[in-house]
């Protein structure tokens, strides 16, 4: 630590140069934060899912519901704790392009299903009390400008009323959040009594089913049990962790995912590339200076050290500037994205990874020229000046 | 004259001495190429997506669903409403027959090939006149299925993507089972994503008694949708959704592709400042280099003028060979590459091929030249304005 002054000095010896390079690592991990945010966004779906929740779909396709009957038979299986249901809506409010998520459900049976997303007392009485009422995730209260008490016509792409009418009027009777930073609660709930009694078709149905297992119960022991009990029926099941759930979701999106990240990992790696070269070509300059360095009497290792130092000092420099802005872009955008391209998220773990990317970035950048200073033969490289 | 032949002059000899400042200079090149090779493959994707969905569109065939329908799946129509419909003025009759197909759209879970996830793959009730509605579909392989049969034919998308839907297998989808008896050719449009079958067997394997979900019509002229719209519109016993099939098919493209851009243009943006932040280096670094050659040139009498553009030239020269090797490596590599996502739009998937076009190219290549020329701009100011005398005491 006592040569960081030197360090520092030799960094900056060719100001221009410096600020380049940092300006380059920065630009690469400002799109590292801001690709794994999105890489987080298309997977995390099974990072915040429930080991012990597990979801019971139509086998044939999710977009087939099941008979409200199945309930009361789920809830009779062995080792299933809770069960509730929920619907796919998909509305709009106002115009096509303002879709989010909306689900008729159980008020009381669909909030004890998920403790996550947090709604005052009140609120959720108020809401259990209300046929028409609905309540909303704060991400689209916000993006809306919703309040309570607001009356939020939706306009139905799938359930005509029975009366032919497709404007649904729902009364916002509270806003839920969820307190995972990884979750998203861009969605709407409202009554499914309401919904059901209302709609024109598929009366006594229900999407999916949700359920909990008993703490001691065996999850994939308890899918096997109900998907029997419905097999060789017209509508047979298919019981999944919450997690496998989701991440058949990720699956649908398919290599699209995976082939952004390889692209974009190819991009990081060549910025890295530019600015290690540049480093390693600041380092030749300076042959003849590192060998007045060792005839005053600095030992190899330390030579070796300062040139090492220098060059993950850089990387340090501008991939913090980097993860930094980087955090709070993400911070931004999730909020403008929120029912775009919900759950965009900045991992801890992200972030360690790109600091063990920018140490290693500059051990690797730094390394030969590192090398080349220890061995210097200070008779050689003097004479080469 | 004479300014030209100058920077002429200068340029050449710039590059012949290139190989002396090889390192930098590859760097730069490289970081262009990756720039311009990860722009060409991201848009390649919206690029193709949007090929495949367009593909499938004509203008003279009109599809109509009921009103506020999104997309076919959400869509719903009466046996009773079909036949208003294909009746309705404007729809193109082949002696007394209305040209039309009925049709139901379900979503049936299948294997993916690549990752055996499952997928929700659309599966079609079609009547016979389907294939006089759409543009090009052939039977490629097999043969048609049979009316009242639980036959399928497949797209051929769909049989390179998915698993067990090889021509001659069966497949089950909940208590029914299919024969796979042909597959057919699209012309690389979405509906060779898509299963076929007969629209009556689909309703009943599927308990949607007489209904349907949308009905083609092919138009007498492209001009006919007016007339077919009015008649519709008017008509009580119907409330329907009217629009071309390549209306349709547009507006089911629009959301991926617009997520596409909506990532692909700021990333490329974000890209290119680094790319040029390592044009400037290498460029400053040349210009360094140079420095006694720069000098000594201006004391022979060359002008300012012929240094600066000659930097200026090299370094557009290197950016627009980072472009070419980036762009040519985008389309050998991603080019027909295919791949299938799901589509939210239709809540079904589409099959379809990166598609690296010419257009692509030369936007990808006008990125390069931007970063090639502010690249070197700022590092030729400084060599024009290099003193000589103290650049040459130097030596």
């Amino acid at each position: 630590m006592k040569y960081f002054r030197l360090v520092w000095k030799n960094a900056w010896r060719k100001k221009i140069r410096t600020s380049l390079t940092v300006l380059s690592v920065f630009v690469a991990f400002l799109l590292f934060a801001l690709l794994s945010a999105i890489g987080q966004a298309f997977e995390g779906g099974a990072d915040v899912a429930d080991a012990d929740r597990l979801v019971v779909i139509d086998k044939v396709s999710l977009i087939n519901s099941l008979p409200m009957s199945y309930l009361d038979r789920i809830a009779a299986v062995d080792g299933v704790q809770s069960v509730t249901h929920s619907s796919w809506f998909g509305g709009y409010y106002q115009d096509p392009r303002n879709q989010f998520a909306q689900f008729p459900v159980d008020p009381s049976s669909f909030m004890a299903m998920y403790p996550e997303y947090k709604i005052p007392r009140e609120q959720l009485d108020a809401w259990a009390k209300d046929r028409t009422g609905a309540i909303v995730g704060q991400e689209l209260a916000t993006q809306y400008g919703w309040k309570i008490g607001d009356q939020i016509p939706m306009q139905a792409t799938i359930w005509t009323k029975a009366d032919g009418g497709r404007t649904w009027e729902f009364k916002l009777d509270g806003i839920f959040s969820t307190d995972d930073p990884r979750g998203s609660a861009a969605m709407m709930l409202f009554q499914y009594d309401y919904f059901d009694e209302a709609r024109a078709f598929g009366k006594g149905t229900a999407g999916w089913y949700i359920l909990r297992v008993k703490p001691d119960a065996d999850p994939i022991q308890v899918a096997r049990t109900i998907d029997a009990q419905f097999a060789n029926s017209p509508s047979e099941t298919k019981t999944s962790t919450e997690a496998a759930f989701a991440q058949s979701f990720t699956k649908q999106f398919g290599n699209i995912a995976l082939i952004v990240s390889l692209i974009l990992g190819a991009v990081f790696f060549t910025l890295l590339l530019v600015s290690g070269n540049t480093m390693s070509q600041s380092v030749r300059e300076r042959i003849s200076e590192l060998a007045v360095l060792k005839t005053l009497g600095f030992d190899d290792r330390t030579v070796l050290g300062i040139v090492l130092s220098e060059s993950i000092l850089i990387m340090m420099v501008g991939g913090m500037l980097g993860l930094g802005v980087g955090w709070i872009a993400v911070q931004g955008l999730a909020k403008e994205l929120a029912s775009f391209l919900p759950g965009l998220f900045l991992s801890p773990a992200a972030m360690m990874l790109a600091v063990a990317f920018m140490v290693g970035a500059g051990i690797l950048a730094g390394i030969f020229p590192a090398l080349k200073a220890m061995r210097l033969s200070i008779v050689d490289a003097l004479a080469r000046a | 004259m004479r300014a030209i032949r100058q920077i002429l002059a200068v340029t050449w000899l710039n590059l012949r001495n290139l190989p002396r400042r090889l390192g930098t200079s590859v760097v730069a090149v490289v970081g262009v190429a990756a720039v311009v090779l990860v722009f060409a493959a991201v848009l390649s994707m919206a690029k193709g997506f949007e090929k495949t969905m367009v593909a499938a569109g004509s203008d003279d065939t009109a599809i109509i669903m009921r009103k506020g329908s999104t997309s076919e799946l959400n869509s719903g129509l009466s046996n009773d409403q079909v036949l208003i419909i294909a009746n309705a003025p404007g729809v193109f009759k082949d002696g007394n027959v209305p040209v039309m197909s009925a049709e139901l759209y379900v979503v049936v879970d299948v294997k993916k090939k690549s990752n055996d996830g499952d997928a929700n793959v659309p599966f079609r009730g079609i009547q016979p006149g389907a294939f006089a509605v759409r543009k090009d579909v052939t039977i490629a392989d097999g043969r048609m299925f049979e009316e009242g049969k639980n036959e399928i034919i497949v797209g051929l998308a769909a049989q390179r993507e998915f698993a067990g839907l090889a021509t001659g297998s069966t497949i089950h989808f909940g208590q029914t089972e299919w024969s796979v008896v042909g597959s057919f050719d699209a012309g690389g449009s979405v509906s060779e994503s898509e299963l076929w079958t007969d629209v009556r067997v689909l309703q009943n394997s599927y308990r949607r008694g007489n209904s349907f979900q949308s009905v083609r019509v092919k138009l007498q002229s492209k001009e006919s949708i007016t007339e077919l719209e009015a008649a519709l519109e008017t008509d009580p016993r119907i409330d329907p959704d009217v629009m071309t099939e390549k209306e349709y098919y547009s507006s089911q493209a629009a959301p991926l592709s617009q997520f596409i851009k909506v990532i692909g243009y700021p990333l490329t943006v974000l890209m290119a400042i680094g790319a040029i932040f390592g044009a400037l280096n290498s460029m400053y670094s040349s210009v360094s280099v140079r420095g006694k050659e720069i000098a000594t040139l201006r004391a022979l009498g060359f002008g300012p003028i012929a240094i600066l553009f000659s930097t200026i030239i090299e370094s557009t020269l290197l950016a627009l060979t980072g472009g070419l090797i980036g762009g040519g490596l985008a389309f050998l590599v991603f080019n027909g590459f295919q791949v299938s996502t799901l589509n939210s739009a239709s809540f079904s998937q589409v099959v379809f091929d990166f598609a690296v076009t010419g257009d692509l190219l030369v936007d990808g290549l006008s990125v390069a030249l931007i970063i090639g020329v502010v690249g070197g701009l700022f590092p030729a100011v400084r060599a024009a304005r290099l003193p000589v005398a103290q650049a040459l005491r130097e030596l």
